[in-house]
C-alpha cells in the first residue's frame, strides 16, 4: 500500500469530507458570489475555491505547490511539493503528539492544524532545512550523541520544537526545555535522553556552533 | 448540503465582503485548534469556511484606557510575549500559558476562545472575571457585547453570520483588584481542562466590596459565579464564609457534565475546593 493511500486510510472519512469539495462541485455559493460582487476584478483576492498554484517558502528556497483551500500545510509538504518533503511526519492528525512540528517564522506549529493557504510568505522550516549538506545541527548532533531517539518517527518534531526554543533562547533551562518539548510525545519513552540532547545543543550553541 | 469551499480573504475588508453574504453555518477559522481537530474528527459536517488567520490587522494588543485592547488574532504566545498584556491582565496571561502546549499557544487565538464557546476554552473564563467585551465587526459596522452576553450556550455565541470578532477589551484595573487563575486538567500541558477558574475580587476594610467569578468546564460554557458574590460582597474573609460561597457557587452556579475527560460529581466537588483555595488565597492577599 502506497503511503498515501495509508494515509488516507488513516484519516478515514472525515478529514476527506472536508478535503474533498471545492474542485468539481456547486456553483457559487452566496459567500463566494458575496465575494466576488464586492471585490474589484483585478484585485488579488485569494477566493481559494480550486486547486490554485501557491509558492511556499521552505528551508530558505521556494517551492511549487498545487494546493486546495483546505489543504494542510502537511499534506502539502508531503505530498504536494517536488521532491516531497516526507521528513514531517503524520501521526496523530489533530495537533496533539508532536510529529508534524515544522517553524513557522521561527514558532513551532502543528502543520497538521495549519491550511497551506495561511501560510503563504511565511518562511516555513521542516526538519530537511537543519542540516548544512552533511554538517548537522547542533540538536541534531547532540540527539545522535546522547541517544535522543529509539525508533525515530518523532524525532523530526522534536528537533523543531528544540530548534525553535534554542534558536530564541540557547540558555534555556531543564524547566524551560520540558515545557518547550511538551508538545510532542514519545512512545518509546526517551524523553530523559531528549532532554539531555537539548541541554548539550544549549550548551554548543551557547559556545559558539552554528 | 453543497460542498465546502475555504475562503481566504487577504485584508479586513476583503473578509467583511465574504461574510457580508454568508451561510448562517459559514465557520470562522482562526488559529484552527479547535476546528481543524473537529474536521478531522468528523464531529463537525463540512461547510463554508472562511479562514481568518492572514488577517494581520486583527492582531496585536494596545493600551486602551488604562485596559488592554487585543486583536482577535491574538495568540497566547503573543500574550505571553507582551508586556502590556502582562501590566494589564496578568491572569489572563497566566492561562495563556497553561493552554496545550507551544505549538498550540503559537496558533491558539483570543478570539478563536470565544468564538468558538467551548466549555472548556481556557481563556474564557479569565476573560468573563476580568469584565471583557467582545467588539464585533461586520461591513455595516460594530457593537460591543460583554462576554457573558456573547457566550450564549454550547458552542453557541451572540456572533450573526455577517459578523466577525475584530477585537477584546479588559477594562482599566479597578484600584486593589485581586487576580487568581487554576486550571486542573490531567497533566501540565497540552491537556483540556477538567475544571478552570479564574477570580477578581477587592477587599477594603477587611471586608469584600467587589467579587466578580467565572468557571470553564462546568457547564454548557464559560460562566460567571454570581453566587460568590451574593455570598461574599460586604463580608469579611473569614473561613466559615469561604467556605459557605465555594460550596454554594459548585452548587448553584455550575452545571457539569460527565464526558470522556471528567465525571460531574468530580467536576463540581474539584470546582468547589479550588474555589475555596484561591477564594484564600485571594483573601491573604496572595
Amino acid at each position: 500500500m502506497t503511503e498515501r493511500r495509508v494515509e488516507e486510510e488513516r484519516r478515514g472519512f472525515s478529514r476527506r469530507a472536508f478535503l474533498q469539495g471545492a474542485g468539481g462541485v456547486a456553483a457559487a455559493s452566496s459567500l463566494t458570489e458575496a465575494v466576488h460582487a464586492a471585490q474589484d476584478p483585478a484585485s488579488e483576492v485569494q477566493r481559494m475555491r480550486g486547486p490554485e498554484e501557491v509558492e511556499l517558502r521552505v528551508n530558505g528556497g521556494t517551492l511549487p505547490a498545487t494546493v486546495e483551500p483546505r489543504t494542510t500545510l502537511l499534506d502539502a509538504l508531503r505530498h504536494r511539493v517536488d521532491p516531497p518533503l516526507t521528513g514531517t511526519k503524520l501521526v496523530c492528525g489533530e495537533g496533539a503528539c508532536g510529529a508534524c512540528t515544522v517553524l513557522v517564522d521561527g514558532r513551532p506549529m502543528y502543520a497538521c492544524m495549519l491550511l497551506a493557504a495561511d501560510v503563504v510568505g511565511r518562511e516555513i522550516r521542516t526538519v530537511e532545512g537543519l542540516a548544512d549538506g552533511d554538517g548537522l545541527s547542533p540538536v541534531q548532533e547532540a540527539f545522535c550523541e546522547k541517544d535522543g531517539l529509539m525508533c525515530g518517527f518523532c524525532t523530526p518534531g522534536f528537533l523543531m520544537s528544540a530548534t525553535g526554543l534554542l534558536e530564541r533562547k540557547p540558555d534555556a533551562d531543564a524547566e524551560e526545555v520540558r515545557r518547550a518539548l511538551s508538545g510532542n510525545f514519545c512512545r518509546c519513552g526517551t524523553q530523559p535522553h531528549i532532554f539531555e540532547a537539548v541541554a548539550e545543543a544549549g550548551r554548543r550553541l551557547r559556545e559558539g556552533g552554528r | 448540503m453543497s460542498a465546502p469551499r475555504v475562503t481566504v480573504p487577504r485584508s479586513l475588508d476583503e473578509a467583511l465582503a465574504a461574510l457580508a453574504g454568508a451561510a448562517p453555518e459559514t465557520l470562522l477559522l482562526a488559529g484552527g485548534t479547535d476546528l481543524m481537530v473537529e474536521f478531522e474528527s468528523g464531529r463537525t459536517a463540512p461547510r463554508d469556511v472562511v479562514s481568518l488567520w492572514r488577517l494581520d490587522e486583527l492582531r496585536g494588543v494596545r493600551d486602551e484606557g488604562g485596559g488592554l485592547r487585543m486583536g482577535a488574532l491574538t495568540t497566547c504566545a503573543d500574550l505571553l510575549g507582551s508586556d502590556l498584556a502582562r501590566a494589564r491582565a496578568d491572569v489572563l496571561v497566566d492561562a495563556a500559558a497553561e493552554v496545550g502546549a507551544v505549538q498550540i499557544q503559537n496558533r491558539a487565538t483570543v478570539g478563536g476562545n470565544l468564538g468558538t464557546a467551548s466549555p472548556a476554552a481556557d481563556l474564557n473564563p479569565v476573560l468573563l472575571a476580568l469584565g471583557a467585551t467582545v467588539r464585533l465587526r461586520s461591513a455595516s459596522g460594530s457593537r460591543d457585547l460583554p462576554v457573558e452576553e456573547f457566550l450564549t450556550g454550547y458552542r453557541a455565541t451572540a456572533r450573526r453570520p455577517d459578523e466577525l470578532i475584530e477585537s477584546i477589551a479588559i477594562p482599566a484595573r479597578p484600584a486593589g483588584e485581586r487576580r487568581r487563575f487554576r486550571k486542573v486538567g490531567t497533566r501540565r500541558a497540552q491537556s483540556i481542562s477538567k475544571v478552570v477558574v479564574a477570580l477578581a475580587a477587592t477587599l477594603a476594610d477587611g471586608r469584600f466590596t467587589a467579587v466578580r467569578a467565572a468557571a470553564g468546564s462546568v457547564a454548557p460554557t464559560a460562566v460567571l459565579l454570581p453566587s460568590l458574590a451574593a455570598e461574599l460582597v460586604g463580608q469579611p474573609p473569614d473561613e466559615a464564609r469561604l467556605d459557605a460561597a465555594a460550596r454554594r457557587a459548585a452548587r448553584d452556579d455550575a452545571a457539569p457534565i460527565d464526558d470522556v475527560r471528567s465525571t460531574a460529581a468530580y467536576r463540581r466537588l474539584v470546582l468547589q475546593r479550588v474555589l475555596r483555595t484561591e477564594l484564600g488565597a485571594l483573601a491573604a492577599g496572595a
